[in-house]
C-alpha cells in the first residue's frame, strides 16, 4: 500500500538564472522504494534538479512535495531532518575526522545544539555507527582520519554518513566518477543494498554504471524529463539516442 | 602469537587513561607553580605584569575556540574585552572615594549618574555584567553575520568594522563614559581595599588564575565529543553540514557568544591589574594582535593560545625594556615566521621536532612492504582470530 505512495511529486518546476531556464517546466514522480537513475547530458539540469530538492536552490514556479509535505520555503537542515539525504558529486567527508566520527555526527538523532553539547551518544547510535561501517567496508579504517581514505573509501563513506542520517530518500550524484571498475561494483552494489529499504534517486554518467544498477531511468534534456522507462526502453527511444547515447556511438 | 597480540581496543583504552592522567597532573602542576611559586618568588610588579599576560591568555583561549576549531577569525574581540573590563571599572568607580558620582562627570557638567550606571552599583550584577554583556552582543553580531552566510574574510572585515564603530563610540562620549580618558581603577576600593594594594592585586592574580583554568577546562569540553567534532566539521565543510540536518547557524552563534564572554571576563581582570580601562583597547591593532598570539602559540590547540599570548607579551616585554624602538619591527617578523616556517604555531613545531627526533634517534624498527603492523586490516584480522 505505501509503496505506491509517491514518495516525491514534483510538477512545473522553472528554475531559472539570469533568464537562462536551468529546469524548465518539470514533472516527475517517484514511488517509494523506487531506485531511479537520473541521466542526461552535461547541462540537463540535472545537479540543479537535486539543488531544489534539498533546499539550495528556490524554484521560481512550480511544487515540490516529499511525502506530501511541500519542501518549498524549507532550509537545507530542515529538509535534511524530514528525511532526504543528499550525496555530492565529489566526496564531501570531514577530512580532519576520524571514519567513524564522520559517522556519529550524520547519525546523532537529536541535531540543535544543546542536545548536542549536552547528549552523550546512546549505546543505540553507536551499534549503529557500527552496522554501518560494515555495510560500507570500512569497519577497519574506522579510527583513521578520513584523509587517509582512497577516493573511493571516501565516496563509500559519504554513502555510509547519508544513511546514518536514515533518510527515507536518498540523492547520489555521479557516485562512481573517477573510480576503478573493482571501486565502481562496490559502490554499485551497496547502492543495490541500500535500495532494498530506502528510495535512492542516482544521477549517473557511466553507462556501464547505470546499466548495473537501473531499473527505472528517467531522462533529462534541456531542463526537461525528455523520456521514462527501463534501461532498454530509454536505449531505443530514437529522441534520446539523438541529444544523449547516439553522441556516444 | 595470539597472546601477545593486545586487543587493540584495550591498549587504546590504557593509553587514553595514562594520557589522561598525565595530563591532569601537568595542569595541576602548572596551576599550583602559578598560585603559590610565582606569588611567592616574583616582586609585585612582575606579579601584576604575569597576571595582565595571564589575563590575555584567556582572551586568546577563547580565540582558539572560535578561531583554531570552528574557522572564525574575529578581529573585533576587543569589543568584548572592553566591554567586560568597563564594566568592572564602573562598579569599581560606584564604590569607590569618588561615590555616588565619578569625578569626571561633574567636568563636563553632569550632575546626575547616567541610567545605565546605575544597575552597577551592585556587585553581583557587575560580576553577572562582565561576561554576560559581552556574550549578548556577540550573539546579536554573530546572528546577523551567520544567519546571511557571511563566512571566512567577509566575517572578519564585519567583526573589524563593528570594532571601529564601538571604538568611535567610546571615544566620542565624555559625558557617558568619560571618553579618550577612560576610567581608572586604581584609587578605587574593592571590599575595603585600594585596588592597586597588593593585597587586592594578589587576589586578582589568583582569580585569574583560577579563571584561566576555567576558561581552557570549558573550551576542552566543548571541543572534545560530538560537539567539538561538528565545530570542526563546519570549519571544514559549513555545506555538507547543513545538509547532514544540522543547522549551523546556532553553533556558530553560541561559540561566538562563549568566545566574546570569556573575553569580557579576561577584560575585567586585565583592568584591575593594568590600573585603567580607555577606549584604546579597542584599537583595531590590539585585536589582531590576539590572533596572533594564537597563531604564533598554534591553532586549534588551546594549550597553544596560552602558550602565544604568554611567549609573545613576554617578548615584548622584554624587548621593549631594551630597546623601545623595535618591538613593532618584531611582531611583524614574528608573525612573518610564524606564517611561513611554523604555520602549526610553536606547539605545533615542536610535535613535529618531537616526530622527527623519534624517527631520527629512537631505534630504528624494521620496515618491511607491506607495512604488516601499521595495517589496520591486518590488525583486525589479529583480533577478530584472536576472539
Amino acid at each position: 500500500m505505501l509503496a505506491n505512495e509517491p514518495i516525491l511529486a514534483i510538477e512545473n518546476l522553472t528554475v531559472s538564472f539570469d533568464g537562462f531556464k536551468a529546469l524548465n517546466q518539470l514533472t516527475f514522480g517517484m514511488a517509494a522504494g523506487e531506485l531511479r537513475v537520473i541521466i542526461g547530458p552535461n547541462g540537463a539540469g540535472k545537479t540543479t534538479f537535486l539543488d531544489v530538492i534539498t533546499g539550495k536552490v528556490q524554484p521560481q514556479t512550480g511544487s515540490v512535495r516529499f511525502q506530501g509535505r511541500d519542501l518549498r520555503q524549507r532550509s537545507e537542515h530542515a529538509i535534511a531532518r524530514l528525511g532526504i539525504g543528499r550525496k555530492f558529486q565529489t566526496p564531501r567527508v570531514y577530512l580532519n575526522l576520524t571514519v567513524r566520527e564522520n559517522l556519529d555526527l550524520a547519525c546523532n538523532p537529536r541535531k540543535n545544539v544543546f542536545a548536542t553539547l549536552f547528549g552523550r551518544p546512546s549505546s543505540g547510535d553507536k551499534r549503529h555507527v557500527v552496522g554501518l561501517l560494515e555495510t560500507i567496508g570500512l569497519e577497519a579504517k574506522a579510527d583513521l582520519s578520513a584523509n587517509l581514505l582512497s577516493h573511493g573509501e571516501k565516496q563509500r563513506l559519504e554513502i555510509g554518513m547519508l544513511v546514518a542520517q536514515s533518510p527515507d530518500l536518498l540523492l547520489v550524484d555521479e557516485p562512481v566518477a573517477g573510480l576503478t571498475d573493482e571501486e565502481t561494483e562496490n559502490v554499485g552494489a551497496l547502492l543495490l543494498a541500500l535500495a532494498e529499504s530506502h528510495s535512492i534517486i542516482v544521477i549517473e554518467h557511466d553507462m556501464e554504471f547505470v546499466r548495473q544498477i537501473a531499473r527505472q531511468v528517467t531522462v533529462l534534456h534541456q531542463g526537461s524529463v525528455l523520456c521514462e522507462g527501463t534501461m532498454d526502453e530509454v536505449q531505443n527511444d530514437p529522441r534520446v539516442i539523438e541529444v544523449y547515447l547516439g553522441s556516444e556511438q | 602469537m595470539s597472546s601477545e597480540v593486545i586487543s587493540r581496543h584495550q591498549q587504546q583504552k590504557r593509553d587514553r587513561l595514562l594520557r589522561g592522567s598525565l595530563e591532569l597532573g601537568i595542569i595541576v602542576a602548572i596551576v599550583l607553580v602559578l598560585m603559590l611559586v610565582m606569588p611567592a618568588s616574583l616582586p609585585a610588579f612582575r606579579l601584576k605584569l604575569l597576571g595582565r599576560f595571564l589575563s590575555l591568555a584567556i582572551v586568546a583561549v577563547g580565540i582558539d575556540l572560535i578561531w583554531g576549531y570552528t574557522g572564525l577569525l574575529s578581529l573585533g574581540h576587543g569589543i568584548f574585552f572592553a566591554l567586560g573590563g568597563y564594566a568592572f571599572a564602573m562598579y569599581l568607580k560606584l564604590n569607590g572615594p569618588e561615590a555616588p558620582l565619578p569625578e569626571f562627570f561633574t567636568l563636563y557638567g553632569v550632575d546626575q549618574l547616567p541610567w545605565f550606571w546605575q544597575p552597577f552599583k551592585s556587585f553581583g550584577f557587575t560580576m553577572l555584567a562582565i561576561p554576560i554583556i559581552p556574550a549578548l552582543v556577540a550573539s546579536v553580531l554573530g546572528y546577523l553575520v551567520f544567519r546571511n552566510r557571511i563566512r571566512g574574510v567577509y566575517f572578519s572585515i564585519l567583526t573589524q568594522a563593528a570594532l571601529i564603530v564601538f571604538f568611535n563610540f567610546f571615544n566620542g562620549q565624555q559625558e557617558l563614559i568619560n571618553g579618550t580618558n577612560g576610567l581608572k581603577t586604581d584609587t578605587d576600593l574593592i571590599f575595603g581595599q585600594v585596588v592597586s594594594s597588593e593585597a587586592a592585586q594578589l587576589a586578582f592574580f589568583e582569580t585569574t588564575v583560577a579563571l584561566l583554568l576555567a576558561a581552557y577546562l570549558l573550551c576542552r569540553w566543548l571541543t572534545s565529543g560530538r560537539f567539538g567534532k561538528l565545530l570542526v566539521a563546519i570549519r571544514d565543510d559549513e555545506n555538507r553540514v547543513r545538509f547532514t540536518g544540522y543547522n549551523p547557524t546556532g553553533y556558530k552563534v553560541f561559540v561566538f557568544a562563549i568566545s566574546g564572554a570569556i573575553a569580557g571576563i579576561a577584560g575585567a581582570l586585565y583592568t584591575v591589574q593594568s590600573g585603567i580601562i580607555t577606549p584604546s583597547i579597542m584599537e583595531v591593532a590590539f585585536s589582531i594582535e590576539m590572533v596572533i598570539w594564537v597563531a604564533v602559540g598554534g591553532r586549534g590547540t588551546l594549550v597553544g593560545a596560552i602558550l602565544g599570548a604568554l611567549l609573545v607579551n613576554q617578548a615584548r616585554t622584554m624587548l621593549s625594556e631594551q630597546f623601545p624602538e623595535v618591538w613593532l619591527f618584531f611582531q611583524g617578523l614574528l608573525f612573518l615566521l610564524v606564517v611561513t616556517v611554523l604555520p602549526d604555531g610553536v606547539l605545533g613545531g615542536f610535535r613535529r621536532l618531537v616526530t622527527w627526533g623519534r624517527s631520527r634517534f629512537a631505534s630504528p624498527s624494521l620496515v618491511t612492504y607491506p607495512a604488516v603492523e601499521a595495517n589496520p586490516e591486518i590488525q583486525h584480522e589479529r583480533e577478530e582470530i584472536n576472539q
